[in-house]
């Protein structure tokens, strides 16, 4: 019969017409975020940073900036590099997160934020004090030991940086090593 | 007393070129009827192919995300396929299934899009449009939870996928498994028996088989016109081999042909990712490859069947960290060019139609 098809399709209309509704009004309701999602605002713990730079060679677009010095004076904080310039072009980024991909010391990690919207192009350039004085909520993608602990970056507490890392870097204990005996210990293995 | 006429040239397109899909048609009517019809691409012409040759080839991964936007888990699985083939690297099982199930989902996901688009075009104002996008929706959730992004996923890599899945995807995905078959019934309800729709596209821009193949057409379009080329059949990638799926088939090879037999992809996606979740292990599910792949010298040409057709990468590595030549046979750009074909002789309603039908993506058909 010429029409039922029709009226069928009115019948599923209907049909969802009285169901709840499957959209959010976005500002007052929010869509449930998964930990794993790559967002902006990086997570950057300088305790874990040696300064190799690493992110900034796996970086697709080459957006992140590193200026180093050496400095012998904080062995306690982990590294012989101190980190002057760590610049993020937020603006460029497409947040792929090869850069926390390709962080050895998991010093790095994805945020978790999405609304980052500024007025002049310059102001989405991630500045190092911005990555020290931000607050710390890692998305854990490519960190596994994160979903082991089922941290949520929406939910609890701010992650610290021993409780970030894979395991505890020995480049972080207070004293390291000298020189004299790291090089008995080469001495003594055969 | 006849009305003296003469064709008239009209160019469909091209909008501003920020939008998502710059296409341009140079179409001769006479009257309605379409006499002509010649598509111009480049308009979203960003160099991929260029681009590629001065990025690792873990990088260029992110590029192929940008290819076919709504399909980037595909795109993704094509060029690692590629990588691997080059550097001769097998990927463990676990991530084997774990692409598949990803693949099949992506499948799912662009057919959706496609057929919503197509009722979009057809004047079935957004309706159907945001019923695809309510599944499409948490499709693009299991993709939240797979990888952290949405539409540019970078999931895969190569020898595998970067990490495992986490624990809450498991049951999101059986929930979905169970709850899909019933929407997809219900887009058959609303929409394969609608005497509008099936008025407006049964019979219409015909392509036969011989027009398909001269025009190396595939995916949904070859097939549509009754010829059996299923790429996940033929030719067995991963691990295709091991589950059981049908390839669905049209007859007449016209615009409702193409829009059903992607109702029915789904439902086979669907059987697809059901027996992969069943026989799936756990393992590793990345190959050990080092961050910097440096392939041998020498060529590879990987293909699979993307949602719109027969995605081909073909790299050449000249035993760099990057590739020398980067290659891309995407299905968007070669389905386009039996476009005229379609086109002659039916008018500019039925233009867009088929336009739609096709399931073009601009971001592929340009690079």
């Amino acid at each position: 019969m010429y029409g039922l098809g029709i009226l069928n399709g009115f019948m599923v209309t209907l049909k969802n017409f009285i169901r709840r509704p499957f959209t959010i009004s976005y500002p007052e309701q929010r869509a449930p975020q998964h930990p794993r999602f790559r967002g902006e605002e990086f997570t950057w713990y300088e305790e874990r940073c040696t300064g190799c730079a690493s992110c900034a060679k796996f970086c697709p677009l080459g957006i992140i900036r590193i200026v180093t010095h050496p400095s012998q004076e904080t062995p306690a904080e982990g590294d012989s590099y101190a980190i002057d310039v760590f610049d993020i072009d937020i603006g460029r980024c497409m947040f792929c997160g090869l850069c926390v991909e390709a962080c050895p010391y998991d010093a790095l990690f994805m945020g978790s934020g999405f609304e980052e919207a500024k007025y002049r192009r310059q102001d989405l350039v991630i500045s190092v004090e911005r990555l020290r004085t931000a607050e710390k909520r890692p998305s854990t993608w490519y960190r596994p030991q994160l979903e082991a602990q089922n941290y949520d970056p929406r939910r609890g507490e701010p992650m610290t940086w021993q409780g970030a890392g894979r395991e505890p870097w020995p480049y972080h204990l207070p004293l390291r090593p000298t020189t004299e005996e790291m090089t008995t210990d080469r001495e003594a293995k055969p | 007393m006849p009305m003296r006429s003469e064709p008239v040239t009209v160019n469909v397109g091209p909008q501003h070129p920020s939008t998502h899909g710059v296409f341009r048609l140079r179409i001769t009517f006479d009257g309605e009827v379409i006499l002509d019809a010649e598509p111009v691409f480049g308009y979203l012409h960003r160099g991929s192919e260029k681009l590629a040759e001065e990025r690792t080839y873990t990088q260029v991964i992110t590029l192929t995300d940008r290819l076919d936007y709504v399909a980037s888990m595909t795109n993704n699985q094509a060029y690692v396929l590629a990588c691997e083939k080059l550097a001769g690297v097998q990927p463990p099982e676990r991530g084997m299934y774990l692409r598949v199930i990803a693949a099949e989902l992506q499948r799912i996901a662009s057919h959706l899009m496609a057929t919503g688009f197509l009722l979009n075009d057809l004047g079935a104002f957004a309706t159907p449009l945001m019923y695809c996008f309510r599944e499409r929706e948490r499709i693009l959730d299991l993709f939240e939870m797979l990888c952290g992004a949405r539409i540019t996923l970078s999931y895969m890599r190569v020898g595998g996928v970067f990490q495992d899945a986490p624990e809450e995807f498991w049951p999101a995905l059986r929930i979905f498994l169970g709850e899909m078959p019933h929407y997809i019934d219900e887009y058959e309800r609303l929409l394969s028996e609608n005497e509008i729709l099936v008025t407006r596209t049964k019979g219409v821009s015909v392509l036969t088989v011989d027009q398909a193949l001269n025009g190396s057409v595939t995916g949904p379009v070859l097939r549509a016109t009754g010829f059996p080329w299923d790429l996940r059949k033929v030719d067995p990638y991963e691990v295709y081999g091991r589950v059981k799926f049908d390839v669905p088939l049209g007859r007449a090879g016209d615009n409702y042909d193409r829009f059903k037999i992607r109702i029915d992809e789904m439902r086979q996606s669907l059987r697809i990712v059901e027996q992969c979740v069943e026989q799936i292990e756990p393992g590793p599910v990345r190959a050990d490859v080092p961050a910097l792949v440096r392939p041998p010298v020498g060529d590879a040409y990987s293909r699979i069947e993307g949602p719109k057709g027969e995605l081909g990468f073909y790299l050449v590595s000249d035993g760099s960290v990057a590739p020398y030549r980067f290659k891309i046979r995407s299905p968007s750009f070669i389905n386009l060019t039996v476009l005229r074909d379609m086109l002659i002789g039916w008018k500019l309603a039925d233009m867009i139609v088929t336009l739609g039908s096709i399931d073009i993506n601009m971001g592929e058909v340009d690079r």
